[in-house]
């Protein structure tokens, strides 16, 4: 009896779960549809202008989806010389041992930290470096919030990576050293080849925690509405031009900010699904 | 997640409205609900709260902005809303009854600056306009040289600041610049958020007011009642009289000497007074005139109507300066009061 209501309950609340996304999906699609039949799905995409003034009022989200893409992109790039040899650390050099999970629990700690607080510390302290080093004249842009970006991904990437590292067998290691081969080697020849789908793997959640971060972003990147052109040009991701714009929006512009989350939404999910992928390709 | 917050609290204001509703004694303390404007918000608080301890009254008002607070107002959930902007013919339409505006009170826009060099800038509207078309990139460039004779200008690069989330402030700053300006009437034009040539972006007062202290040689314009209170260094306006205005509670209550329409609805930027500061503007607060709506009790909208009467006395007038805002001056409150006389319950005149 008791087995029976423990089932029903856990269907109840995977069903209410289900629905719950549903519903989310839905609106999305329910919210975009007038931009989208207002502009054409392609033309919304393609198109850099975002003009509300109402005389010729305009919208599209190239800017958005190019400024999300570069910041993340290039995050992604700016952590692995950071979160790779602190995946080598803990998951290889010093496995098992307590300076390795001492690190890896103070890199974990940079995952609790707020956006907000990256987003404080990136205005306040690391702009100012921004400017003096001579980028741009006023510090904020796509490089200064990847930068920020890269460091929040850093745990997200390193601990996971770390993970997939540690679990290479050893015997496959000891094969090699009894070769002659040194640790350089070891980890070049052995472990990559075969910890490398799952680290991609990693690298590709992390990249998903990227793509999605509004506030830092917001605090960092200039909110320009324009195409970025370098990286000490200022612009605009999808999360944070509706952070902005959401509360005084209405009609075309409320639907196209809408459909800006819809398109976010898809990218997330085709980037957490070549995640998953690669990991069930991995086991 | 701040859209799942606004939800909510707009469900919280409403089960609010619905729970005193059934209640209709006179004797018993009413709740009034309502949101809109953060702008004001400040001055409501104080208000409100001293409307409280006064009465007993309880008022709630959700900062949610000007548009939320007219779509709470459309959705029947508050008793009023706050908006910076007055509703426009078409929008009046498409409301379900007939609305009357309010002003409440004043505020302007200021122009802030870090040039710590430069004390007592003296800017015009035109010299405005060129600094955000992009049309003046250096702060010694002729035209701010020519309104600041005797002061000498760095060769300095010159970055304004602008409002990345929409806003009624942008709205303000950018009506004034439409009347002053051919220029930027054509590419611009008068918006709660724009398509900006140049400069950087910022959310918010207080971040636009912090890129400007980080940023040095920026230009922003912010919300005077923040301004005020932060004392941070602030530009002279040219007004259409020609004179150079510092805006201040009295200068930006003067802007509403000028004629002002009967239903008050109206943008009192670029005033034809000539102690006014130019970029001033209302507030509003918007309502049905028919309060006979929705199972609305009479001692509802007699709480609403004496709350929005007691707005406009001296003493809640009083309040403003205390928050750093402007108090109506005595033509634009007698213009109010006789809106609020036009409030009516089945058809009978609310305020005695």
């Amino acid at each position: 009896m008791r087995d029976i209501i423990f089932k029903r309950l856990l269907s109840i609340c995977c069903i209410l779960i289900l629905l719950i996304s549903a519903g989310m999906i839905y609106s999305l699609v329910s919210g975009s549809l007038s931009a989208f039949g207002h502009y054409g799905f392609f033309q919304f995409i393609g198109s850099t202008e975002w003009n509300p003034h109402p005389d010729r009022e305009t919208y599209g989200a190239l800017s958005f989806i190019v400024g999300t893409l570069l910041t993340s992109f290039l995050a992604l790039i700016f952590c692995i010389p950071f979160s790779l040899p602190v995946a080598l650390f803990t998951g290889e050099f010093f496995r098992g041992k307590k300076i390795a999970s001492f690190i890896s629990s103070i890199i974990d700690l940079l995952a609790g930290i707020p956006s907000i607080v990256y987003g404080l510390w990136g205005f306040y302290t690391f702009r100012p470096l921004i400017i003096e080093m001579g980028v741009n004249a006023q510090g904020f842009g796509i490089l200064t919030s990847s930068i920020i970006l890269a460091i929040m991904i850093i745990p997200y990437a390193s601990s996971l990576s770390g993970e997939f590292i540690s679990m290479v067998p050893n015997e496959l290691k000891e094969a090699a050293y009894s070769l002659g081969a040194t640790r350089y080697e070891v980890i070049r020849s052995v472990t990559f080849p075969a910890a490398g789908s799952g680290v991609f793997a990693s690298y590709i959640l992390a990249l998903g925690r990227a793509l999605g971060e509004t506030m830092a972003v917001t605090m960092l990147i200039g909110n320009t509405n324009n195409l970025p052109t370098s990286l000490a040009d200022t612009g605009n991701t999808m999360a944070s031009i509706i952070a902005n714009q959401f509360g005084e929006a209405d009609g075309l512009k409320l639907s196209s900010l809408i459909a800006i989350g819809l398109l976010l939404f898809l990218i997330t999910a085709i980037i957490n699904l070549v995640a998953k992928l690669v990991i069930k390709k991995l086991n | 997640m701040k859209n799942l917050f606004i939800i909510l609290l707009a469900i919280a204001i409403a089960s609010c409205g619905n729970s005193k509703k059934n209640k209709g004694s006179e004797d018993k303390k009413m709740n009034i609900a309502a949101a809109g404007a953060t702008f004001p918000l400040p001055f409501y608080n104080l208000a409100f709260k001293t409307y409280q301890e006064k009465t007993g009254n309880t008022v709630t008002y959700g900062g949610i902005g000007s548009g939320g607070g007219i779509r709470s107002l459309k959705d029947k959930i508050v008793d009023f809303g706050g908006s910076d902007a007055y509703l426009s013919d078409a929008e009046i339409q498409e409301m379900p009854y007939a609305t009357i505006h309010i002003p409440t009170c004043m505020g302007a826009v200021v122009l802030a600056y870090n040039l710590p060099e430069v004390k007592d800038l003296k800017l015009s509207g035109e010299v405005i306009a060129d600094i955000y078309l992009g049309k003046i990139t250096k702060w010694n460039d002729a035209k701010i040289k020519e309104l600041n004779p005797g002061i000498i200008l760095p060769d300095k690069e010159l970055t304004p600041v602008y409002r990345s989330d929409g806003s009624g402030t942008t709205f303000v700053f950018s009506d004034y610049l439409t009347k002053v300006s051919n220029d930027w009437k054509d590419n611009m034009g008068t918006g709660k958020s724009l398509k900006w040539p140049v400069g950087l972006a910022a959310k918010g007062n207080p971040g636009v007011t912090g890129t400007i202290s980080q940023t040095p040689g920026s230009i922003g314009y912010i919300g005077s009642e923040y301004a005020f209170s932060l004392n941070i260094p602030m530009a002279q306006m040219k007004n259409s009289s020609g004179n150079f205005i510092t805006p201040n509670t009295e200068s930006i209550s003067a802007a509403a000497k000028g004629d002002i329409p009967a239903d008050t609805r109206t943008m009192i930027t670029n005033s034809s007074a000539p102690d006014a500061y130019p970029i001033s503007c209302f507030t509003w607060i918007i309502l049905y005139k028919e309060q006979a709506y929705s199972n609305r009790t009479l001692a509802q909208a007699q709480a609403t109507a004496q709350l929005l009467d007691w707005m406009l006395s001296p003493e809640a007038q009083a309040l403003t300066t205390k928050v750093h805002y402007s108090p109506l001056p005595k033509s634009a409150v007698d213009n109010a009061k006789a809106l609020l006389n036009s409030i009516s319950f089945e058809g009978k005149q609310v305020l005695k």
